[in-house]
């Protein structure tokens, strides 16, 4: 199925979940911050989010720096 | 000139210093007269720090408290721009090299520079008094230590951080909105996340972060919280993308620690490093409370920029003229300092914390 991922077309497979995705993108167990559809996902629904096809998701890193 | 001839000259000055800013109606004479008895921490004054205090103090906050461990080298002057090449050469302490210019720029201000390491100890007494804390820290290890703080005092702080051409920023106004443990449930571990010593940083991104903090501050300060930001602001500006994530939900949803079951942990001492003077060697250890995520993924982000020497149980490089050894369970040994506030800088910096 197709994705929107921080604004770019992806291909995901069927019912992946929020937190299979960040496992793709390597950043499971790191500091992130998820939305679906404008809809905040917390971190305890991440493994229980099942994406949709068509679903705009915004994943973003959250840095130290400074 | 007696004393009401000086008042009445005083306030004229500080009217036409000010008068672009109360010109702004949301702001106004009365906005502007709230923020001149404002008290702002800027707690780190590195790239973010910089450009905070530069802002608030422009503006006429009245007083700027500034808390950094660490010197200024000539590597800062590409982001950091309070400091000049003579302040790099002297090797100046940041808060006091900070301080005299922003003196220059704006002698009404108090300025308070403060040499020292944020820590479980000291950082309720830096935040005596204060109204607003502006995080210009270069790692999340402070950054729960000033949510717990913040916290249990009520006072409004301002999350930012940068990386490469990207930066956040969250304002966190306690009991009203989530805060950085319900953001983040947990520190991440300790060199698991990228530094601008390791995968770099570019000046532009500061001063876009620095300045949506130095502005949440001047709400804050001046009286219009209803103007705070209730989201997460995310810009890339490599990307040029700006996001903005509402985070309220959080409020409800998150078991945190910190706003809801109100334990501190990070203020208790019992979450954060331990450092310990090494005595007779120079050196000074480090201890995290948990593991680092993986040696491994450290040596890829370290091994572009220093000669490493690396086994199964430790990694070896040298920066700023210290050796450090950082063992698997993310223990580090920085030598060639006694100064725990170097070698916390030198872990921060170079492993992440």
């Amino acid at each position: 199925m197709q994705i929107e991922l921080n604004g770019e077309n992806r291909e995901a497979p069927e019912g992946i979940t929020v937190a299979d995705l960040l496992e793709v993108l390597k950043l499971a167990g790191k500091p992130v911050a998820v939305e679906v559809n404008r809809e905040l996902v917390i971190k305890a629904r991440h493994a229980e989010h099942h994406l949709a096809p068509g679903d705009r998701v915004e994943v973003v890193s959250l840095v130290g720096g400074g | 000139m007696d004393d009401n001839q000086f008042q009445i000259a005083n306030f004229k000055l500080q009217t036409e210093r000010y008068i672009r800013q109360s010109r702004f109606a949301p702001l106004g004479e009365d906005g502007q007269r709230r923020l001149m008895a404002g008290r702002a921490l800027v707690c780190g004054c590195g790239a973010l720090g910089s450009a905070i205090a530069n802002a608030l103090v422009r503006a006429g906050a009245g007083l700027v408290r500034i808390v950094d461990r660490d010197f200024v080298e000539l590597s800062n002057l590409q982001r950091q721009s309070l400091f000049d090449e003579q302040d790099a050469a002297a090797g100046t302490p940041k808060a006091v090299a900070a301080a005299e210019k922003l003196r220059r720029i704006n002698s009404t201000v108090a300025v308070e520079p403060v040499v020292a390491d944020v820590n479980p100890m000291n950082v309720e007494c830096f935040c005596e008094g204060i109204d607003a804390i502006l995080d210009g820290t270069d790692n999340f290890e402070t950054r729960f230590l000033l949510n717990d703080v913040a916290v249990k005092s009520g006072i409004p702080w301002i999350y930012g951080g940068c990386v490469g051409a990207e930066g956040q920023t969250m304002t966190i106004l306690p009991g009203e909105t989530p805060c950085l443990g319900c953001l983040m449930e947990t520190c991440p571990p300790w060199g698991s996340t990228p530094t601008c010593d390791t995968a770099g940083i570019l000046g532009p991104i500061v001063g876009v972060i620095a300045s949506i903090q130095a502005m949440e501050a001047i709400k804050i300060l001046s009286g219009n919280r209803a103007a705070v930001s209730k989201s997460l602001t995310a810009v890339d500006l490599w990307q040029n993308r700006i996001r903005q994530i509402d985070v309220q939900k959080l409020l409800e949803a998150a078991d945190c620690p910190t706003c809801k079951r109100r334990e501190f942990p990070w203020l208790a001492g019992r979450e954060g490093s331990r450092t310990a003077v090494l005595c007779g060697r120079n050196a000074v250890q480090i201890t995290p409370p948990r593991a680092i995520s993986s040696l491994d993924e450290l040596a890829a982000r370290l091994s572009p920029h220093f000669a490493l020497v690396k086994n199964a149980y430790l990694l070896r490089f040298r920066a700023e003229d210290c050796e450090i050894t950082l063992f698997a369970d993310g223990r580090a040994i920085v030598s060639g300092t006694d100064d725990i506030g170097v070698a916390r800088s030198i872990y921060a910096k170079y492993i992440g914390a």
